[in-house]
């Protein structure tokens, strides 16, 4: 046992690799974290560049520039990269930086698992991209793939399907490791209900990942082999029903839906109160509320088919069951205004993304409120009044907030205070532009106009001129944002432990850059240095 | 002071959203109130809930903006210390509660009334196809096809270098609109041959999916004569976008005479079916097939569009067999985008369209095979 443990303090210590191994071989949760965050990034900028094709293509009505065919490849491509390889990603990353330092834990539960989760997605994306090249060319039915529209596509399908499996292995050993890490490694004191909720959210997050991710991988093997087997679960003609696909894969999707926000919520109860120099308001109903919210994802799937044919009385179950959502989504609004309110507030830039999260969140929310509402879904459906919502929930949601968290740890991470000046310049851009980008697309999809389609009527043409170029300003922005972390990562302005006035928690309690190793000794969380102390009175 | 100051600045911020949500409204479209018996409540439904979330989100804005003017370091404001009140938590859960309650109630009654598909006086199917429609006027033993019309289809070419604008209702036109009596309860029997499409006409009131394999109903009963416009709602593939809906709504009388012309009509395609056509004649009338049933995927000159869509002539002489060709138009290729159009389109279209596709692009100068209607049947079978 001794040598054991003196083995596993030399390999801590010592020896560690440099170069390309360190990056390869890694098994700190910093690194790992970091990786994934620059994989994020890279991904967020392949998406975004199969949107500005997308944007240049809708700029004027007439196909200028591709065939309807490539155009809905980049629809496709566009969504699956954004979520699995942007979002989904740069959620993981946090975590891996932030959940052990903020529950006192010296690295992840299961380092080497860890290094392996990671290392599968660059090769699941290269699959997944290299079906751009192929002779069938890439996907071309959407990211909910559909059949029997996915299954008249080429054999890059099966490329498709495997790098979905990969990204779900990835997926599910990334949630297995922060369950573990957060139900196993607190430090002493640091008890469930004095968790930050960032680790809150990502603890129920992960068992979200765990449930559905198993769903996908079934429906896409189901879609394989009906492609390429012979069997028939999707096709009436042998028997099989095209719209159980839609039911499977909703159930996964719509928890999917808050996989990819319940995280920023997180990030969101972080932030306000730092720098609003005040507790999170209502903590215990804060955890509550996700709780409730993670509940309902799975009972409201059949919210996003309710023009497939549908009994009335599933349709008005799924109507209420999906309005009922609003309640703890609500909670979560009013308690974060109740936090900043009589506090005395400052304006740094992970603030300004947090702040403008709570407005353009709830813009999409209410929007998704209208969508429940089935009558006036018969509408909506399909439209770019759908495509509004979700890009409301989607950027100025989840992306906001995984920028919101980029510029609130950045000094932390990289031991140096980033350009305060461009980084709320990049804020007031970014929230501009992304207005004019998406606001227009609420009037088209009320106007009639269908989403997914490459050419348009010319009544529309005007709010898609407006759009297009919210989406190039908004797009060749996001540079900027690399600028700024690039130079924060080189250099500036040293950052204290604290980093900010209000900070409060136990990740900023190490140095900044904090060490590659920390909490090697797990601190005592009692009632005096615990954040959180709200109880229910 | 410190109240009357949050109350001054809240009726401020309150003034400014408010000015602000009245630009958004005003500037933007909105919903089309709509022709049928209902579509008139999914409007108001619409516009109810529309008010009522735009009402919390002022609110909700007013408050975070109150503060966020107010409760500023930069003007010494001392954060207080409190962090939670359970009678606040007890308020903004029973109050949003309450909202949904009241929202639900309207939602429900005309969700009831929409799904009542029962009692109607004619039968209309809906077959959707990649991409266009079929309508079964199932009484009147009437059916016919519904695609893009050529000016839009031409149009919307990439590169075709035709300017949008200069095409009437560019992309919301059809050769054969769907005629339908006014005052007249509809009910629509939807499906589809091949992937899922969605038939929605805003002025309706609603979409439905065409899945295959299914009938899917809905019902409308259409108050006002005119011309009402709409598209393919679900992604079918490449022409997804390409595939428009024209509901022609008209008087009882006039649709009646409509009837009896495309009763007429229907004599003398089955006359064509069985008489000689000269080459001129199938030349002419093939192109016109041509182009609207087969030029979206393997173009206008037959180059098609590799790797998905095969060119139908290799350096200037048709590719395959006539009878392989034959076969593969009526029955379509297995695990690609090609259908069969045996039963979408007339033996004299398949043998026109054929007849072109062999000898349009016929550089060679050879008298190409010309494919007489009568003989698709005798070449299918043997």
């Amino acid at each position: 046992m001794s040598t054991a443990t003196s083995t596993h303090q030399d390999d801590h210590h010592g020896d560690h690799p440099t170069g390309l191994a360190r990056w390869l071989f890694s098994t700190n949760h910093k690194e790992i974290g970091t990786l994934y965050l620059i994989f994020s990034l890279i991904m967020f900028f392949v998406g975004g560049a199969m949107a500005l094709v997308i944007r240049a293509e809708l700029f004027a009505p007439g196909l200028q520039l591709v065939h309807p065919e490539f155009f809905n490849q980049m629809t496709t491509m566009h969504a699956l990269v954004m979520i699995f390889g942007a979002v989904m990603p740069a959620f993981v990353g946090l975590a891996n930086w932030m959940v052990p330092m903020m529950i006192g834990a010296p690295d992840m539960a299961l380092p080497r698992m860890n290094n392996w989760s990671f290392w599968i997605m660059p090769f699941a994306f290269t699959m997944l991209l290299a079906t751009l090249f192929m002779p069938t060319g890439a996907p071309a039915a959407g990211w909910t793939l559909y059949p029997p529209l996915s299954l008249q596509g080429g054999n890059s399908l099966a490329f498709v399907i495997l790098a979905i499996h990969l990204m779900g292995i990835s997926s599910i050993m990334g949630a297995i490791n922060i369950i573990a890490t957060i139900l196993n490694m607190r430090a002493p004191g640091m008890t469930l209900l004095r968790m930050p909720l960032f680790v809150w959210t990502w603890l129920i997050t992960a068992f979200l990942l765990i449930a559905v991710m198993p769903v996908l991988a079934g429906a896409v093997t189901m879609l394989l082999t009906d492609r390429f087997f012979g069997t028939s679960f999707f096709n009436a003609a042998g028997g099989g029903d095209p719209v159980l696909y839609q039911h499977i894969f909703w159930f996964f999707g719509h928890p999917e839906v808050y996989i990819m926000i319940l995280p920023a919520f997180g990030i969101v109860s972080e932030i306000i109160p730092t720098f609003s120099r005040k507790p999170l308001f209502g903590y215990t109903s804060m955890v509550y509320a996700t709780a409730s919210i993670a509940f309902l994802s799975f009972i409201v799937w059949a919210h996003h088919m309710f023009t497939v044919g549908m009994p009335l009385g599933a349709m008005l179950f799924f109507m209420y069951a999906t309005m009922v959502i609003a309640v703890p989504t609500g909670i979560k609004i009013f308690n974060w205004i109740a936090t900043m309110w009589r506090g005395s507030m400052s304006f740094e830039t992970p603030m300004l993304f947090a702040l403008g999260f709570v407005v353009l969140f709830t813009i999409g929310g209410l929007s998704g409120v209208m969508l429940a509402i089935v009558p006036a879904n018969f509408q909506y459906h399909d439209t770019y009044f759908v495509v509004a919502h979700f890009h409301y929930v989607l950027v100025t949601g989840a992306v906001f907030a995984i920028m919101a968290a980029v510029y609130y740890w950045l000094p932390k991470w990289t031991g140096h205070m980033y350009n305060e000046k461009l980084g709320k310049f990049h804020f007031w851009w970014s929230t501009i532009w992304v207005n004019v980008l998406f606001f227009p697309q609420h009037y088209l999809g009320l106007a009639g106009m269908p989403r997914r389609i490459p050419d348009y009527a010319v009544q529309f043409a005007e709010f898609n001129l407006i759009s297009s170029i919210g989406g190039f300003m908004f797009g060749f922005g996001q540079l900027l944002f690399v600028y700024i972390i690039w130079q924060c990562a080189r250099g500036g302005e040293k950052a204290t432990a604290q980093v900010w006035e209000g900070a409060q928690g136990l990740e900023w309690t190490v140095p900044s850059p904090a060490p590659l190793h920390t909490f090697d000794t797990p601190p005592l969380v009692n009632d005096r240095v615990a954040v959180h102390q709200d109880k229910l009175t | 002071m410190k109240r009357t100051n949050e109350l001054i600045v809240g009726l401020a911020v309150l003034a400014v959203i408010s000015v602000i949500t009245w630009g958004i409204f005003a500037v933007g479209d909105n919903m089309t109130p709509g022709v049928s018996i209902y579509s008139g409540d999914v409007f108001q439904l619409h516009n109810t809930v529309l008010g009522i979330v735009t009402i919390i989100g002022v609110l909700v804005f007013t408050a975070m903006f109150t503060s966020i003017v107010v409760h500023r370091r930069s003007k010494g404001h001392d954060a207080a210390g409190f962090s939670h009140s359970t009678k606040a938590e007890i308020i903004w859960t029973a109050i949003p509660v309450l909202i949904l309650v009241v929202m639900s109630v309207p939602a429900t009654r005309v969700l009831i009334d929409m799904e009542r598909t029962g009692g109607a006086d004619m039968n209309i199917k809906i077959t959707g196809y990649q991409w266009l429609w079929q309508y079964e006027y199932i009484e009147e033993d009437i059916s016919f096809y519904s695609a893009l019309e050529r000016d839009s289809n031409r149009a919307r070419q990439l590169g075709s270098g035709v300017n949008p604008r200069e095409v009437d209702n560019y992309l919301l036109d059809v050769d054969n609109p769907l005629v339908v009596p006014v005052g007249t309860r509809i009910r629509f029997l939807l499906t589809s041959d091949d992937v899922i499409h969605s038939w929605w006409v805003p002025d309706l009131g609603w979409k439905r999916d065409a899945v295959p394999g299914m009938v899917n109903e809905a019902w409308t009963l259409i108050e006002e004569e005119g011309t009402y416009r709409g598209q393919c709602a679900e992604l079918c593939g490449a022409d997804h976008g390409f595939m428009p809906i024209v509901v022609e709504a008209v008087s009882q009388e006039e649709f009646a005479a409509w009837v009896a012309e495309q009763r007429e009509e229907m004599a003398q395609t089955a006359h064509d079916a069985a008489r000689l056509w000269t080459r001129e004649e199938l030349m002419n009338h093939g192109s016109r097939v041509y182009q609207a049933q087969c030029a979206s995927c393997h173009q206008s000159d037959g180059s098609g569009l590799e790797p998905a869509f095969p060119a139908l002539v290799s350096n200037g002489v048709p590719s395959g067999d006539l009878k392989s060709q034959l076969q593969t138009v009526l029955h379509g290729r297995e695990g690609t985008a090609m259908d069969g159009f045996r039963d979408r389109l007339q033996p004299q279209d398949i043998a026109a369209a054929l007849t072109f596709a062999r000898n349009a692009w016929n550089d060679e100068g050879t008298e190409g095979e010309i494919i007489q209607p009568a003989s698709i049947a005798e070449l299918d079978q043997g």
